[in-house]
């Protein structure tokens, strides 16, 4: 169990694995993110009381999870950085931050547009909208700090104190509908319970938000290669692994 | 070890109390904070002139003011909290004191909550004593205005417990204040949210208990988990340095 | 087939503009994205290339050792 868990904390067992399922992570990714992005934009059936903007469903909530579940992920990684001073865990954090940061900005924009035709309004400053921005911001102030302090080290425990104090603020979303019961719909989509859309909606819906993390697993594994590399190129292991692939 | 040695370390063990430790850290910092006393009139500056510039730059109207005036308080006294935190940490960061706090036997979580004790009762509560004053201005009524002030009384040590976290991590960082402000405010949002709703709903004479409890929830989890924190961000900032 | 027509598909009854902006900004940033961070990848391994090939010519030639050194030893994890 402890050897597994050292194995998974080196850089070099990493850079092994992710060589090897990157492909399958894009090439599934793609595939499954297309197919529910074409299923839901030409197949699936209108809705009553929508009418087709509700097609915007199809990427706004893959979004809007992915922007939700990469900051848990972070702040477990957090953990892990701070308790068990694991290389792989901060490389993780700074790789993947600026793609939670992509994804709230994407479940923000397409939430507003498809507001406008829903809502009549771009922007409505209702509780889960006002907490997606306050993700942004988290994600944002992650960021800065991650590029404020020079020392690798100091730099990764400082975002991982940061990462853990935003996380505070995921139960607020994720509950905030409750809260303030106003315009936003609830939930549209649980894994937990049964879907109350029809199944023509639902099913496109699932197969583009599995891709979507498939897609976001491709990225996290090449983006935290090129910071392994960037860290690591003192190395043998990364000397070696480097001129052999040149030849 | 012999007895001799024991009894040579005990002394220096237990020399001085977790308690009389976070006594002495919240005594010095009164102290040396009176001894350069505009460091803390300029949050109380900064406090009545954000909300002079309301009524000069949107509207002097009495019915604007009032729906308003506890939102511009609450956002003043927010912004002025932000604009004193960089002085938290950073006298005793220049001139190595807080390395001595960091090297106590003490808790560090207790010192620095002593000390952010100290800063709320030197920034916070000189706001919330002001408010009332304030408060009249922007034409507030005065069931209104003690509900501001209790609001504000339970809020701002939540901001300063909140601040002092963002105050550790970007300590002796190049720019520290602007960081600063971007690491806090998102946390920050959600006190805003419920000190201005408590007063919306005591305006509309709805009762405000359950708000007032959910803000000192608040208060309670800031006190129990902000110290450490801090203390975290404050350990990994003066190994950087 | 949820549509009569190809023209119908683009209008979507009025919302087309509204759909297909989200989907072209979410294509078009993800996308970005991706190429980027490939971009980024072969950078920083084609830097490290030229530098161990740069080191490779010239460690045969600057082999004097510096007398004494102060160096930090890290603990590997690899």
């Amino acid at each position: 169990m402890w050897q597994f868990f050292h194995k998974l904390g080196s850089p070099k067992w990493f850079f092994g694995i992710a060589t090897r399922f990157m492909p399958w992570l894009l090439a599934g990714g793609l595939l499954l993110l297309a197919a529910g992005l074409i299923w839901g934009l030409a197949f699936a059936p209108k809705d009553y009381l929508q009418g087709n903007s509700y097609r915007i469903i199809f990427i706004h909530v893959p979004s809007a999870f992915l922007a939700q579940s990469i900051y848990i992920s972070m702040a477990v990684a957090a953990v892990v950085t701070l308790v068990w001073r694991m290389k792989l865990a901060d490389v993780f954090v700074k790789a993947i931050a600026p793609v939670g940061l992509l994804f709230t900005f994407l479940a923000l924009f397409t939430g507003a547009i498809w507001g406008k035709p829903t809502w009549g309004t771009w922007w409505v400053w209702d509780a889960r909208l006002t907490a997606m921005l306050i993700l942004l911001f988290l994600y944002g102030g992650v960021i800065a700090l991650d590029r404020a302090i020079n020392d690798e080290k100091s730099a990764a425990r400082a975002v991982a104190v940061l990462v853990l104090v935003g996380v505070v603020n995921i139960p607020i979303i994720k509950y905030s509908v409750d809260w303030w019961n106003t315009l936003h719909q609830p939930a549209t989509f649980k894994l937990t319970e049964k879907p109350t859309m029809p199944m023509e909606m639902w099913l496109p819906l699932l197969l583009s938000v599995l891709g979507l993390y498939l897609l976001f697993g491709w990225l996290a594994c090449i983006r935290m290669k090129t910071e392994i590399l960037v860290r690591e190129q003192r190395t043998r292991w990364v000397r070696e692994l480097v001129l052999a692939g040149r030849k | 070890m012999n007895s001799a040695g024991r009894a040579l370390v005990k002394p220096v063990e237990q020399g001085v109390g977790v308690f009389s430790a976070m006594l002495a850290v919240f005594a010095r910092d009164v102290r040396v904070a009176f001894r350069q006393r505009q460091d803390l009139l300029n949050p109380l500056l900064f406090f009545v002139m954000v909300v002079t510039l309301f009524p000069l730059g949107v509207s002097p109207e009495v019915s604007f003011l009032q729906q308003s005036g506890a939102g511009i308080l609450w956002v003043a006294a927010l912004l002025a909290v932000l604009l004193s935190l960089d002085h938290l940490f950073r006298h005793d960061f220049d001139d190595g004191t807080l390395e001595q706090l960091v090297l106590q036997p003490q808790p560090l979580f207790l010192l620095i909550l002593a000390k952010t004790l100290a800063h709320w009762m030197l920034t916070g509560l000189p706001l919330v004593i002001l408010s009332p004053v304030l408060g009249v201005m922007v034409h507030l009524d005065g069931n209104s205005i003690a509900i501001l002030c209790l609001t504000l009384l339970i809020g701002t040590p939540v901001l300063s417990l909140i601040g002092s976290i963002g105050a550790a991590l970007t300590l002796g960082l190049r720019s520290a204040g602007v960081l600063l402000s971007l690491l806090i405010i998102p946390l920050y949002i959600p006190v805003l949210i419920f000190g201005t709703g408590t007063v919306a709903a005591a305006a509309e004479g709805a009762p405000v208990g359950g708000y007032l409890a959910l803000m000192g929830a608040f208060l309670v989890l800031a006190l129990t988990l902000a110290p450490f924190a801090s203390a975290a961000a404050l350990r990994i900032s003066m190994s950087n340095s | 087939m949820a549509f009569d027509s190809f023209s119908a598909f683009i209008a979507m009854e009025g919302h087309g503009p509204y759909v297909w902006a989200c989907y072209a900004v979410f294509v078009v940033l993800l996308a970005g994205l991706m190429v980027w961070s490939v971009k980024r990848n072969q950078s920083v391994l084609g830097a490290c290339q030229r530098r161990y090939e740069t080191d490779a010519k010239t460690s045969g030639q600057t082999t004097r050792k510096a007398p004494a050194t102060f160096t930090r030893v890290e603990i590997s994890q690899d």
